[in-house]
């Protein structure tokens, strides 16, 4: 009897690890910035080159940091989502316009509506590199004291706003 | 007429793209060499199981170009590791450290070998237990056991 069990056992354990595997996202990397203040950056604006704007100008308040381009496909779907968001005036949201000509990101957001109190232009990626961006979109939930509290990975869904963004800004708002 | 004219286009275009990466390279090669030595222990996120030096994307290009510019500053290559875990977590080492949580990626190997190794034991042994236990015969019987092998022996067969 043992000499099947054993082996049956062994199968049924690799097969859940396997499983447990499959359920897993390997592109979702904890992020390292998670409760440490969030990375200085000091950037021009997209819309008025000459201001700029940093996260440090932002302290006091809580806020979403979205990073996107106008390039990247799943930005643009995620897009009619933070127009929404914007729209109920639950949370500010920051954009950082990504290796992005600055036209283009302008014209994303003159034709689909701008979700965004202001966006950073990053032209070289610099902030990004600071930020750990790895895969746009990107977004950052950052807390009054400037820490960065949440990173999502990939683009925003009504199920992830509506289960884990809600409640965690309404509590950091309680904070 | 228009598809000669997008053809002729792209040629023009293949040496500006190419112009950035030759740019950075040809300057200083002992750098660069550190520079590529030491991209082969940082994984490109984007394509996960390749390091950024084996890597072409975007994010790898600058990460690549990042590795350069602070070895140009006088970083040591330790310092450049932890600039790039501090950003992208612990995952971005190409061989994770070894600590607590990945002893059992590390020594997994060696444990399945012990296991393996002591699984062959037990059944060596088990097996002489079971030669010694074995009926002797005697040598009449060793006898009958010769002719049958020889062949020469056909009674009792069917």
């Amino acid at each position: 009897m043992n000499r099947f069990l054993l082996p049956l056992g062994a199968f049924v354990a690799l097969v859940i690890f396997l499983w447990i595997g499959l359920t897993l996202n390997p592109r979702e990397i904890p992020s390292p910035l998670i409760n440490k203040t969030a990375p200085a950056f000091r950037l021009p604006q997209l819309h008025e080159s000459s201001k700029t704007i940093s996260p440090e100008d932002l302290r006091g308040k809580v806020w979403l940091l979205n990073i996107w381009a106008s390039w990247c496909v799943t930005c643009r779907q995620e897009h009619p989502l933070l127009v929404e968001l914007s729209r109920k005036n639950f949370v500010p949201i920051y954009g950082l316009n990504y290796k992005d000509r600055r036209e283009d990101g302008l014209a994303l957001l003159k034709g689909s509506g701008n979700p965004y109190v202001m966006s950073a232009y990053d032209r070289e990626g610099s902030a990004g590199i600071d930020w750990g961006v790895y895969g746009v979109p990107e977004t950052f939930v950052i807390d009054k004291a400037g820490l960065v509290r949440h990173k999502f990975i990939g683009a925003l869904t009504p199920k992830l706003i509506d289960d884990v963004l809600t409640p965690l800004v309404k509590r950091l708002n309680d904070e | 007429m228009n598809n000669k004219f997008i053809i002729a286009l792209l040629f023009l275009w293949m040496p500006l793209a190419q112009a950035d990466v030759a740019a950075t390279t040809k300057d200083d090669p002992a750098l660069e060499k550190r520079a590529m030595a030491l991209s082969g222990h940082l994984r490109c996120l984007v394509c996960q199981n390749q390091t950024i030096a084996d890597s072409n994307a975007e994010l790898a290009v600058d990460l690549k170009n990042q590795v350069r510019d602070k070895l140009r500053q006088g970083q040591s290559e330790q310092e450049i590791l932890d600039y790039m875990v501090n950003r992208y977590g612990e995952f971005v080492l190409f061989s994770p450290l070894v600590k607590s949580t990945t002893w059992l990626l590390w020594f997994g190997p060696l444990l399945l070998f012990v296991v393996g190794l002591y699984v062959l034991a037990v059944n060596l042994r088990q097996r002489r237990r079971l030669m010694q236990q074995a009926p002797t015969l005697n040598k009449e019987e060793h006898a009958r056991a010769a002719a049958l092998l020889s062949g020469k022996e056909t009674k009792g067969h069917p």
